[in-house]
């Protein structure tokens, strides 16, 4: 999927992720800031990358401001931040590309 | 060397620091050593007086100089203003080189981290640290090591001469003019001045800082005039809002009170809870929500305390009003409910030294009697070593307090913790920094379940037949690991920063710089 | 043959926001017999998308250890129902509960989109349950053939702060308002044999008034209610609870049921109480209750 304009999805609250996606270019500009990134870094960094992969996201800005989310909301808040940058918000292909 | 919580301990900073590697709770057990003494100067002509105008002037008079190690308590907690105000006239005055040996330092001393930058503080002994001076010691500010030591393994230090302290000052809520100080009476009441009585013995210049001159004699003293060299009157010694706060609200938070609840049962359930048992809590909710639903069951069972040590708070002190504890020995006062009861019940809640709290090299401390101790943990690893000073980014951020004291006394040390704070799981293999040994944990509570150290059979017994969720702390590491995924370990540097001194003086483990996180593929 | 779980025991039923991670990430701990995940009224309007990201994923990943997993959709007059309704069946909800039901025709619409999700997700067709959640005048009215409406439908619940806007009045703290309400419904539910739930009590302040609210309703014939916090859930939990004497009494009747069914014997006597086989349900449903509490120690 492109990224068509910026869009945000998440909040700065406890045990979540605030995720930033912007039209980019030549592949994935990726930026990391968490509350636990010692432990968690490389494993935020893995599902996020998988997240995009599997939209099919290749050329964007991301940003993810994490506060010690588990994988399924850091999943969560890519592919709603992805989606809202498309104005997508109906029959989402959940069980496909999302999962 | 390898020590005896399978710790690696470099050879260099067992040579730097003369210390031997931890070799197990009970192995100082019987070690013979003679005490340390001060250097006094004596106070023959009653003439002179002992009042100075001017910490500028007391340093003076002391014979400040460089390299000197300077002591302070933190019965003031994040409401002190001492050790600010004399730092920031020793960094004025230029000395360098200076050591500071305090029994904790907090928030409220982050002015002081520029002074570690300069050189003017060059080492730091202390149970722990929070805020910008643990970050400053963790990114390798601080020239030497630094010790966080327990509040037993301080007096030990000080008392065994390992540390000599050369000027003690000791911030007074109330002092007359010849140097008898109170922890009330004043305008920043602490309730007990417990961790400044050893400094007052054992360093060569004791000054007492204070903000109320009382009129002689300030009896009953917590601190006699024979050990007190100067008073100093400031306006203040510090914020009585941040002193002594007012009673937490008993939480509400379910997850707090399930632990709680559990603990209490787990309490209730062994052969220790019988008249006469004696007991010590921390602060935490849970802890204080154990406290209150344990009232209740000792009430419903007419089961009364022999005493209960503190660190105390309110819950603690009401358990005095209705008359379920014998008597309250006391080294800490965390909030105003503690402060007002030490007041109120002179003949039963009573103020103790530090040395007799938890010195593991005294004839006989406190803890050694305790059947319970309720404790909190950052971390507790699969062989129960706790860790309560390194944080999960690797920063210095705790103290130690008397959590290794306590856990090595009680014949029954619970440790209660959530499983999981946000992502990082409280339970793992190994734990980021071993402060309290596991061999002296007894039992993990956590809201997922329970976990017994399997040295302990007797209490796996005890709670055959109990509804507890009692499952081992394999399973418990594995829960959390499940939910959060298996954390990778925090990425130090090589230098260390720091060591987790055992309160008999080896080495528990020791702590490296921080350095910034990269990811590596 | 209808759905095996239709009938769970459902005592405590606590909502949870969808769109806080905090919130839904380990609610099993406080061990509710069902966690309702609202998409509805805690999720704000702007974030309706988001909430069911986390939804999908939560259901997907997240082991709720056994804890029914009720998912509350936005009403049918809203823009946002038939994609709550598709992700609550691709995730693998185990129960939809319908904001805001009025008549046995907004049953049958959400039973229509579902059926078309089960289809559409690979799902076995029936395997998501739906409750009625009744929040106006009309819809308590209409609760018995909302009841009847469905094969899939556990039953219906009262949401007592917009019925109670419908009814001109507010919620009192006496609980004369719901009166009405509380009556029509539990009668409707029994009759046409489905499970009946109470509306929540917000004021965590009032422990002791939400305590007395729980044993009327459960004298009242309730299954169970709608809970705002995990320390209402025990609460519940104790006064559902069966006595020892029920308990003993309930498996009494389990027994000479089952051994004089084989002898042919329709009416007989325990404990000097008459008895035929309309006992049979409510004795099971005791056991079922003390298995749960932690008190049944038999062998049934």
């Amino acid at each position: 999927m492109e990224i068509k304009k910026a869009a945000m999805a998440g909040t700065l609250e406890s045990s979540d992720a605030q995720v930033t996606v912007e039209p980019g270019e030549n592949g994935i500009d990726l930026s990391i800031e968490s509350s636990v990134i010692h432990q968690f870094g490389r494993q935020i960094r893995a599902t996020v990358l998988e997240t995009l992969n599997r939209l099919q996201v290749t050329d964007a800005k991301v940003t993810v401001v994490d506060k010690g989310a588990l994988d399924c909301t850091l999943k969560a808040r890519v592919e709603c931040a992805v989606y809202r940058s498309n104005g997508i918000t109906e029959n989402l292909p959940w069980g496909g590309v999302i999962k | 060397m390898i020590n005896a919580v399978g710790r690696e301990i470099p050879e260099e900073i067992l040579k730097i620091t003369g210390k031997e590697g931890y070799q197990g709770a009970k192995a100082k057990d019987n070690f013979e050593f003679t005490r340390g003494a001060a250097r006094i100067r004596a106070m023959v002509d009653p003439t002179r007086s002992k009042v100075v105008d001017s910490i500028h002037d007391v340093l003076v008079k002391c014979g400040m100089r460089d390299g000197m190690t300077i002591s302070f308590h933190h019965h003031f907690r994040e409401g002190d203003y001492v050790v600010n105000m004399v730092m920031e006239e020793i960094h004025r005055m230029g000395f360098k080189d200076i050591s500071i040996c305090a029994t904790s330092l907090g928030k409220a001393h982050d002015p002081i981290v520029p002074m570690i930058e300069d050189g003017t503080v060059t080492s730091i002994r202390s149970s722990g640290v929070r805020g910008k001076i643990g970050q400053a010691i963790s990114t390798g500010k601080l020239k030497n090591l630094a010790v966080m030591c327990s509040h037993g393994g301080r007096v030990r230090a000080i008392e065994s001469g390992e540390v000599h302290i050369d000027i003690a000052f000791i911030g007074a809520p109330s002092a007359d003019e010849y140097g008898n100080l109170k922890a009330n009476g004043g305008k920043s009441n602490c309730g007990v001045l417990s961790y400044a009585m050893a400094d007052a013995q054992y360093a060569d210049k004791v000054v007492a800082v204070t903000d109320t001159l009382v009129p002689f004699p300030n009896v009953p003293a917590s601190i006699s005039m024979t050990n007190v060299d100067y008073v100093v009157v400031v306006d203040e010694i510090g914020n009585p809002a941040k002193i002594a706060t007012g009673a937490a609200k008993p939480t509400t938070d379910m997850r707090k009170l399930r632990m709680a609840d559990y603990c209490t049962q787990f309490v209730i359930n062994t052969p220790y809870f019988k008249d006469g048992f004696s007991y010590q809590t921390g602060v935490g909710g849970a802890s204080i929500a154990s406290t209150i639903s344990l009232a209740e069951e000792m009430e419903k069972r007419g089961i009364r305390m022999g005493f209960g040590v503190g660190g105390l708070t309110t819950p603690m002190c009401s358990l005095l009003e209705r008359d379920l504890v014998g008597v309250l020995v006391d080294t800490q006062d965390f909030d105003l409910g503690a402060v007002e009861s030490i007041q109120k019940h002179p003949d039963r809640h009573i103020e103790i030294s530090a040395s007799e709290y938890a010195n593991p090299f005294n004839k006989g401390a406190y803890v050694n009697k305790l059947d319970f101790v309720i404790l909190a943990a950052l971390e507790v690893d699969v062989n129960f070593n706790c860790n309560v000073v390194v944080g999960s980014d690797g920063v210095i951020t705790g103290a130690q307090g008397g959590h290794p004291d306590t856990a090595a006394g009680a014949k029954c040390t619970i440790v209660i913790a959530p499983l999981l704070q946000g992502r990082i799981p409280a339970v793992c293999t190994s734990v980021t920094t071993v402060t309290t040994p596991g061999e002296t944990v007894d039992v993990l509570i956590t809201d997922y379940g329970i976990a017994i150290n399997p040295r302990r059979q007797d209490l796996i017994d005890c709670m055959k037949g109990t509804k507890l969720p009692i499952c081992t702390i394999e399973e418990l590491r594995d829960m959390a690991y499940s939910i959060v995924g298996e954390p990778d370990p925090v990425q130090f540097g090589d230098r260390v920063v720091g060591i987790i001194e055992g309160r008999d003086g080896t080495v528990m483990d020791v702590v490296r710089e921080i350095k910034p996180y990269e990811f590596r593929d | 043959m209808s759905h095996p779980n239709k009938k769970r025991l459902r005592r405590s039923m606590m909502f949870l926001n969808c769109q806080k991670p905090g919130l839904i990430k380990d609610p099993y701990i406080y061990k509710p017999d069902s966690i309702m995940l609202d998409l509805e009224d805690a999720v704000a309007e702007n974030q309706k998308d988001a909430a069911r990201y986390s939804l999908y994923h939560a259901l997907q990943e997240i082991d709720y250890r056994g804890v029914e997993r009720v998912v509350r959709i936005n009403g049918l007059d809203t823009p946002h129902w038939r994609e709550d309704i598709r992700v609550c069946v691709a995730g693998g909800a185990d129960t939809i509960r319908i904001a805001k039901t009025e008549s046995a025709r907004d049953v049958h619409i959400v039973e229509e989109h579902v059926l078309a999700a089960e289809r559409e997700f690979g799902r076995p067709e029936g395997s998501t349950l739906l409750m009625a959640a009744l929040e106006s005048c009309r819809g308590v009215l209409h609760a018995l053939e909302v009841c009847e409406s469905s094969d899939r439908l556990i039953g219906i619940a009262l949401s007592g702060g917009d019925y109670t806007k419908d009814l001109q009045t507010v919620i009192t703290g006496t609980g004369v308002e719901l009166q009405g309400a509380r009556q029509q419904m539990i009668i409707a539910a029994r009759a046409a044999g489905v499970q009946c739930w109470d509306t929540v009590f917000t004021n965590l302040d009032a422990m002791d008034v939400f305590e007395e609210e729980v044993k009327m309703i459960k004298m009242m014939g309730f299954d169970g209610k709608s809970l705002v916090n995990p320390r209402q859930i025990d609460i519940v939990h104790k006064i559902f609870t069966p006595s020892q004497k029920e308990i003993i009494f309930a498996e009494k009747v389990v027994r000479e049921i089952d051994e004089k069914k084989s002898l042919g014997i329709g009416v007989f006597t325990v404990d000097g109480k008459m008895i035929d086989i309309a006992f049979y349900d409510g004795a099971k449903r005791t056991i079922d209750l003390a298995k749960a509490s932690g008190v049944y120690e038999g062998d049934l």
